[in-house]
């Protein structure tokens, strides 16, 4: 390998030929006020016949965007895609993805949306035919066949997304998020179903590229789990899955893995050799720095509540089976619990703080006081609005201040959700009100101030 | 399971499409006579004509539709794939949907009578030109808007699986406008009737022409000035319009739900008799089945045309140096264009008739403005009323429906006898007869307001003992505002276009006139003065689209952000 990867491959490089070439790939988008905002920084990877990877990530990885480049469907910033030694230019000719919406046309029938590719690729309709019966039939959709996806289940649906993607025979199937809009005992049974397809010798496609933020789903499927990190998605680290197949989930190398992953994802972003070191205290630091998780006090408080029963002490991986969260449901409200100081988190275990336990047990108005002397004190954001309205003669600004300057850093969906939080937080607290009708947050009176 | 080989359903579907066919191809055949005196086919106004005389204008019609449906699929298409085309083609939409179509008509005709010089074929071409231009815009911002919202994972499938520009455009374009496309659509030909009416006998430079069709029919029976004729001709027009709705609009309605893209199921579905009929015979699928390889070998043919894909990457000086090209060939389209309209107007009406039609335009305005005032305090409180009770809408809906889609200028020379017996100066009478079709449009919409207002809300107000202001003011006018915002600038647009008509009437040998922009163009049109017509337009074209913009569009906004349920 030509590309200067961090030295944190766990085992050595697959042998298989090279079907897909990601090239130290970039991509940002342009912020409404015209600055770019990368998304994917320096991405290099390679996905050989015969392996199964994972694209594993939370969310603000990029990890979609990078599915996407894989695809043809968008262009790189910088850095190059290449099919089989061939950069790509448009939609990428040796694949085919299944998505997490499915993504069927719903005025076709199933066997019609599983035709969907081979009509394009000017295949007979006697062969065309005959290959989509043989592909339902592989895929469990047997007697299904007039049948319009608006009749099926979700499981289905996403079998007919299958279907449609493997009756083309790619070289390498690319699949998005596939399993996460189904409920768990229909993406368990999926899931294995696939994998026992993928064991077997006439699996149409010779590698899968998978994207998830579920590590028990990588862990389970994938052969090499690439982890990028968030914020813009980064190389973070590959790891290796020598687990025999099939892999039983309450193994103790299975735990273990995964356990392993979540102390990966949840440790503190490692900085990077060359920039200061000092750790910045989040109060102190630019909104844009360290934005705020998209949780709500009612989430939040719910967590720490959980925690303080189970003894103010858990370990990450168990909590999260605990309340069939996933990662992307988990980690935000650990990274409030985290900002606010309610709570710490070291090696994949998450501990009550004092404040916590003092937050969690207290009446409901004191609660409230704890929360805005933490939120002041600890979200950037939060206390930048309220330095802001103090600094006003009447207390109050317009939400279109806040969110130009925010906007200099997010996305526009994102300015609005930072604001959002920081609004339901700010309300909770009695910092400040927002009214609706004009747009104007208002600072509370310091009198029937909470804090 | 087979079904069985001929029922008796299928007897009936066969007859019926039997029937048709036989209708067209008779119908197909008059349409092309010429006769001596070619522009004046002589309308005998005995009743034993009238079915005659409806097929001709039920044949018209459809050929507009057709043809809107046709300028729709390109028009829209270009418009959402090319960004260049794009920034031409949705401003031109949105000033031609704010223009009079029947101040057109003078222009067209000429032009078209020109083109087929001694046949009939040329009138008929501006009767359908004009019924079409009624149609088209509103069927195009319709899929144009549906092609930009198109949900994103289907457009990046349609990419992945390295679909054809074409199948592209059959297998997921289409499908997923096809819901706002027949709505519309319905809506469309509704208004179309009236154009139709008013299109089949036209005076232009003191010249008549007509068309075998139900409106110059009426226009006959009005100059011989017989009431009773005009009576059946109207009974006729009412058969039409629900017989159209029956056989060709429940229908497509109820078979469009299959396009929904949400993939649940809406809560209530449209029901058609004559869908259910054509579902139970097999005699659809036996004339589907020698269609699908002409179906195939049209996919084959339009391979060559390319995937439905777009290069990624594209070196940045081509895009710069098509960028220019484009802007400098708009630009001088656009200073030609507007050269030549300052010499032509120079060297024939001249500036002044500018200064004119804006006066007269503000007296219509003025029409327009008590049309929709009178029309809103009428049919508000009653939409409310009825659209509250379900039962009541149930009836009422369809017959409104009716209502809004009459051609209301079968009906002014009721109103003209009225006006002269009372001696009503047609000032004030044009007012009555632009609300005629006008108003339906504000009762419509309420109706569809009142009754989409959750259940749950008027629960809550009867279980608060609202008193009734208190109702009114924070359960029902916010609940149909939006609706009546759509219906209040469809009125409108109705009322500018129905002046046109409006203000000049003729009743046997007694001539009205009002003051008024649209009395003005009916006139220049009459004289065949073409630089009048088009400073009339212009003019009638400028106050609709600010009127738009100044009052429509900021209560629609109001509308979509703080009214919406």
């Amino acid at each position: 390998m030509t590309d200067q990867r961090p030295s944190t491959a766990f085992g050595p490089e697959p042998t298989g030929d090279v079907i897909l070439e990601v090239n130290h790939v970039s991509k940002s988008f342009t912020t409404p006020a015209g600055q770019p905002l990368p998304v994917l920084e320096d991405v290099s990877l390679r996905l050989h016949e015969g392996e199964i990877v994972a694209l594993l990530g939370k969310s603000g990885s990029g990890k979609s965007t990078l599915l996407r480049c894989i695809a043809g469907l968008i262009a790189p910033t910088t850095g190059t895609v290449s099919y089989r030694g061939t950069p790509i230019n448009g939609a990428n000719p040796g694949v085919a993805m299944v998505f997490q919406s499915f993504a069927l046309l719903p005025w076709l029938t199933v066997q019609a949306n599983t035709e969907l590719g081979l009509q394009a690729r000017a295949v007979p309709p006697a062969e065309r035919q005959k290959r989509a019966l043989e592909m339902i039939d592989v895929i469990g959709l047997d007697g299904f066949e007039e049948a319009y996806p608006k009749e099926l289940s979700g499981g289905m649906r996403q079998r007919v997304g299958f279907a449609r993607a493997l009756v083309v025979q790619p070289d390498a199937l690319l699949m998005d998020e596939p399993f996460s809009a189904l409920d768990v005992l229909t993406a368990e049974n999926l899931r294995t179903e696939l994998l026992s397809l993928w064991g077997g010798k006439d699996f149409p496609t010779k590698a899968i590229l998978i994207v998830t933020h579920n590590i028990e789903e990588a862990v389970q499927m994938a052969d090499r789990i690439f982890v990028l990190s968030s914020n813009p998605g980064r190389f973070k680290t590959e790891i290796n899955t020598d687990l025999a197949r099939p892999r039983d989930r309450r193994a103790p190398e299975f735990e273990a893995m995964v356990d392993r992953i979540y102390r990966i994802m949840t440790e503190r972003p490692t900085p990077e050799a060359g920039q200061q070191t000092t750790v910045v205290e989040p109060g102190l630091a630019s909104p844009r720095d360290y934005p705020l998780p998209h949780v709500s006090v009612g989430g939040l408080a719910g967590l720490l509540e959980i925690l303080n029963n189970l003894g103010g002490r858990e370990d990450l991986p168990r909590l999260g089976r605990l309340l069939t969260f996933e990662i992307d449901d988990l980690l935000p409200i650990v990274d409030a619990a985290k900002m606010l100081g309610f709570a710490e988190v070291a090696d994949a275990d998450i501990e009550l703080t004092a404040e916590g336990k003092a937050f969690v047990e207290a009446d409901i108005l004191t609660s409230k006081k704890l929360f805005a002397t933490a939120a002041a004190a600890h979200a950037p954001l939060v206390r930048a609005i309220l330095r802001a309205l103090e600094t006003t003669k009447d207390g109050t600004l317009s939400e279109r201040f806040f969110l130009d300057l925010l906007q200099g850093g997010f996305s526009q969906d994102e300015a609005q959700a930072q604001l959002d939080t920081a609004i339901d937080w700010g309300r909770y607290g009695e910092l400040f009100d927002y009214r609706a009708g004009d747009g104007q947050l208002i600072l509370t009176p310091a009198d029937d101030m909470a804090a | 399971m087979r079904r069985p080989r001929f029922s008796p359903v299928d007897v009936v579907v066969f007859v019926a499409i039997a029937l048709l066919l036989f209708g067209i191809l008779r119908l197909a055949h008059s349409l092309n006579s010429s006769s001596a005196s070619a522009h004046v086919a002589v309308i005998s106004t005995d009743p034993a004509n009238l079915p005659y005389y409806a097929a001709r204008s039920l044949l018209r019609i459809f050929i507009a539709f057709f043809l809107s449906v046709v300028f729709t699929f390109i028009y829209a298409t270009a418009a959402a794939r090319s960004r260049r085309a794009r920034i031409v083609l949705i401003p031109i939409l949105d000033i031609l949907q704010s223009v009079p179509i029947l101040g057109f008509l003078a222009i067209t005709v000429t032009f078209f009578i020109a083109l087929f010089p001694g046949s009939e074929l040329g009138l008929e071409c501006a009767a359908i030109f004009a019924i079409f231009t009624s149609m088209a815009w509103n069927m195009t911002f319709s899929m144009y808007h549906s092609l930009i919202t198109q949900p994103v994972e289907l457009d990046e499938a349609a990419r992945m699986f390295r679909l054809t520009k074409w199948e592209r455009f059959w297998r997921l374009d289409v499908p997923s406008s096809m819901i706002g496309l027949v709505w519309n659509g319905m809506l469309s030909f509704g208004g179309g009737w009236f154009f139709l009416a008013a299109s089949e006998a036209i005076s232009v430079g003191n010249k008549t022409y007509t068309l075998p069709g139900i409106g110059s029919y009426v226009a006959a029976a009005v100059d011989k000035g017989d009431i009773g004729e005009v009576g059946i001709a109207i009974g006729v027009m009412v058969i039409l319009v629900v017989g159209v709705n029956f056989v060709f609009w429940r229908p497509l309605v109820a078979y469009a739900e299959k396009f929904r893209v949400e993939t649940s199921e809406s809560a209530e579905q449209p029901k058609s008799y004559v869908l259910n009929l054509l579902r139970e015979s097999s005699i659809p699928s036996y004339i589907a089945k020698p269609l699908k390889p002409a179906g195939r070998v049209l996919d084959r043919v339009t391979r060559p045309f390319g995937l439905a894909e777009y290069p990624l990457r594209s070196p940045e000086y081509k895009r710069r140096a098509g960028d220019v090209v484009f802007a400098a060939v708009t630009g001088a389209v656009i200073v030609w264009g507007v050269y030549r309209g300052v010499v032509y107007f120079a060297h024939t009406a001249g500036f002044g008739q500018f200064a004119r039609c804006l006066y007269l335009g503000f007296i219509t305005l003025v029409r327009v403005i008590v049309v929709v005032a009178v029309s809103t305090v009428i049919w508000v409180p009653i939409g409310a009323k009825i659209g509250l009770s379900p039962r009541l809408s149930r009836y009422a809906q369809p017959v409104v429906q009716v209502l809004a889609s009459f051609p209301a200028i079968l009906l002014f020379p009721f109103a003209i006898v009225i006006f002269l017996a009372l001696h009503l100066s047609l000032d004030y009478g044009a007012i009555f007869l632009m609300a005629l079709g006008s108003q339906w449009y504000i009762l419509f919409n309420v109706i569809a307001g009142a009754s989409a207002i959750p259940t749950e809300l008027r629960e809550m107000a009867d279980q608060f003992r609202f008193p009734w202001k208190q109702r009114w003011r924070e359960l029902i006018l916010p609940g149909i505002f939006p609706y009546y915002v759509t219906g209040g600038i469809t009125a409108a647009g109705g009322a500018w276009n129905a002046s046109i008509v409006a203000e000049i009437v003729t009743y046997g040998k007694h001539h009205l006139v009002a003051g008024g922009l649209g009395a003005y163009i009916a006139q220049a049109t009459a004289k065949g003065d073409f630089a009048e017509v088009l400073a009339g337009i212009v003019v009638m074209s400028f106050y609709v689209v600010v009127v738009n913009r100044l009052l429509w569009r900021p209560l629609y906004r109001l509308a979509e952000t703080r009214y919406s349920l």
